[in-house]
C-alpha cells in the first residue's frame, strides 16, 4: 500500500530527474550558453568601452543577459512535463505540489548558476572588469538575484504552460514583475564594481523581494498547477 | 502483482459515485448532468464515439478536471483525498522520453512513497524486461503503453482508470494486456477502461457504459455463462 511521500524525497527525486534529463538532452543549457555568449561578444564589439565605462554598464549588461538566457531554461522546465503529459501523472499522485515547484525552481537555479559560473570569466575578460568595491559581495548578489529570477520565472512559466503562446507570454509577465529585483541586482553589482556607493540597501531590497515572492509562489502554486 | 491491501471485491461497496456532473469547456458542454454509481470490484468498459465525453468523464473521476457543477466521490471521498488509492493511465503515456523505463518508474514509485523494489516487479507484470536499458523515447508505441500501465499500477491501487490502453498496440499484446486487466479485476480492483476496441475485453468486462453527447445513454451488464 502506498503512503504519502515525504516533501524532501519528492524534492530530491525531481531535481535528480530534471538534472538527468537535461544532461541527456542539453536543451536548456546549450541555448542559454549560446545566447549569453552572443550578448557578451556583440556588446563588446559594439561599444569597445574603457575599463571605467565597463564598470558602470557591466551590471546592467550581465543581469539583462542572464535574465534573457534564464527564460530559455524556464520555458524548458515545464515543456518537459508537458511532453507525454507526465505532469498529469504527478497531479494524480499524493506528492505535495509545492515540492514540485521548489524542485523546479532549484533545478533552474542550478542551470542558471552553471551559466553564470561559465560566463563570469568571459565578462571579466571582454570588459576588462575589476571590482573596486567589496568583491566578496558579488556571490551574495548573484545568489539572491538568480533566485529572484528563477522563483518568479518558474511560477509564471507554470501559469503559462496551458496557453498556446507560452514562450511569448512568459517574458511578457516575467519581465515587468522582475523589474524591482533587476533594479536591485544591477545597482548592487554596479556599486561593487565601481565602489562609488554601498550595495547593502540594494542587497536588502533583493532579500525582501526573494522572501516575499517565494512565499507568494509557494502559497499559490497548488492552485496554478491544477488550473484548467 | 499483489492484491490491494484493502479488499474491495464486494459489489455492495461503491467505488465511484457521480452526482449531476456537468462539465463545460468554454461554451462547449462535454458532460451533461451525468449521475451514476459504480460498484467496486468490477471491470467497466466505457464506449462511445469520438467527442462523446469518455475521456472527460475519466479525467473528472480522477480529479484531473474539476466538474463545472456536481460532485464526484471516489471510495466515498473527494478524488484529491484518495490519490494513493487509484491509478490513472492517460491517452498519452505520461512518461519521460529521456529516461529509461526503470528510471521513470523509480521516480513515480517515490511519488507514492514506494520503494524501488516494486519497480522491477511492475515491469515484469506488464510483460516487459526490467533490464532493458533503453530510453522510453526509443520504445515502440506498444511498449510505451505497457510501461504506462506499469506506472499506473505501481502503487497497487484499488481503482484503475485507463484511457485507450490498447491504442497502437498489436493484437497479441492487446489481448495480453486485457488478460492482465481481467486478473486485476479478479483480485478485487475496480477498473474503468475507455476503448474503441471492446472486443478485446469481451471475456473480462462486467458492464458496458455507452456514452453519447456527454451523457451515459446506456448501461449494459455482461452476463457470462
Amino acid at each position: 500500500m502506498s503512503v504519502a511521500p515525504g516533501f524532501g524525497t519528492v524534492l530530491r527525486m525531481t531535481i535528480g530527474k530534471d538534472l538527468r534529463m537535461e544532461w541527456r538532452s542539453k536543451d536548456a543549457i546549450n541555448s542559454m550558453l549560446f545566447f549569453s555568449l552572443l550578448v557578451v561578444v556583440i556588446f563588446s564589439f559594439s561599444f569597445d568601452p574603457t575599463a571605467e565605462t565597463s564598470r558602470e554598464i557591466a551590471g546592467g549588461l550581465i543581469w539583462t543577459s542572464f535574465l534573457f538566457a534564464a527564460v530559455v531554461a524556464l520555458n524548458q522546465t515545464w515543456a518537459r512535463e508537458l511532453r507525454s503529459q507526465a505532469l498529469d501523472a504527478f497531479r494524480v499522485s499524493p506528492a505535495p505540489p509545492n515540492s514540485l515547484f521548489l524542485a523546479k525552481a532549484l533545478g533552474n537555479m542550478i542551470f542558471v548558476t552553471i551559466l553564470e559560473c561559465l560566463m563570469a570569466p568571459l565578462f571579466t575578460m571582454f570588459y576588462n572588469l575589476r571590482a573596486l568595491g567589496n568583491w566578496k559581495l558579488l556571490p551574495v548578489i548573484a545568489i539572491l538575484g538568480t533566485w529572484a529570477l528563477v522563483v518568479n520565472g518558474t511560477f509564471f512559466a507554470a501559469m503559462s504552460i496551458r496557453t498556446r503562446i507560452r514562450e511569448t507570454l512568459l517574458p511578457l509577465i516575467l519581465f515587468p514583475i522582475s523589474l524591482p529585483a533587476l533594479l536591485a541586482m544591477v545597482n548592487a553589482t554596479t556599486a561593487v564594481l565601481t565602489g562609488d556607493y554601498s550595495p547593502i540597501i540594494w542587497i536588502k531590497l533583493l532579500t525582501v523581494y526573494d522572501v516575499v515572492f517565494t512565499t507568494i509562489c509557494l502559497m499559490l502554486f497548488g492552485t496554478v498547477i491544477n488550473a484548467e | 502483482m499483489t492484491t490491494p491491501a484493502q479488499p474491495v471485491a464486494t459489489e455492495a461497496k461503491v467505488a465511484v459515485s457521480l452526482d449531476s456532473i456537468v462539465k463545460f469547456f468554454g461554451r462547449f458542454v462535454a458532460l451533461r448532468n451525468v449521475t451514476a454509481t459504480f460498484a467496486a470490484g468490477r471491470l467497466y468498459v466505457i464506449l462511445g464515439d469520438n467527442g462523446a465525453g469518455k475521456s472527460t468523464l475519466l479525467r473528472v473521476m480522477t480529479g484531473l478536471l474539476k466538474p463545472t457543477s456536481g460532485a464526484v466521490k471516489l471510495l466515498g471521498e473527494d478524488p484529491d483525498d484518495v490519490n494513493p488509492r487509484f491509478g490513472y493511465m492517460g491517452h498519452a503515456p505520461l512518461l519521460y522520453d529521456e529516461l529509461t523505463g526503470v528510471e521513470n518508474l523509480n521516480y513515480f514509485a517515490k511519488l507514492y512513497g514506494m520503494d524501488d523494489h516494486v519497480v522491477r516487479d511492475a515491469i515484469r507484470t506488464v510483460g516487459l524486461d526490467p533490464d532493458l536499458d533503453r530510453r522510453v523515447g526509443n520504445y515502440s508505441q506498444g511498449m510505451r503503453q505497457r510501461m504506462s500501465l506499469a506506472r499506473s499500477v505501481i502503487h497497487n491501487p484499488e481503482i484503475l482508470f485507463l484511457d485507450e490502453p490498447f491504442s497502437n498496440v498489436d493484437v497479441k499484446s492487446a489481448h495480453d494486456m486485457a488478460a492482465l486487466l481481467g486478473k486485476m479485476r479478479d483480485e478485487g480492483r475496480t477498473l474503468f477502461v475507455v476503448t474503441h476496441q471492446p472486443a478485446v475485453l469481451e471475456a473480462f468486462a462486467d458492464e458496458y457504459i455507452m456514452m453519447s453527447s456527454g451523457q451515459i445513454v446506456e448501461r449494459r451488464e455482461e452476463h457470462k455463462a
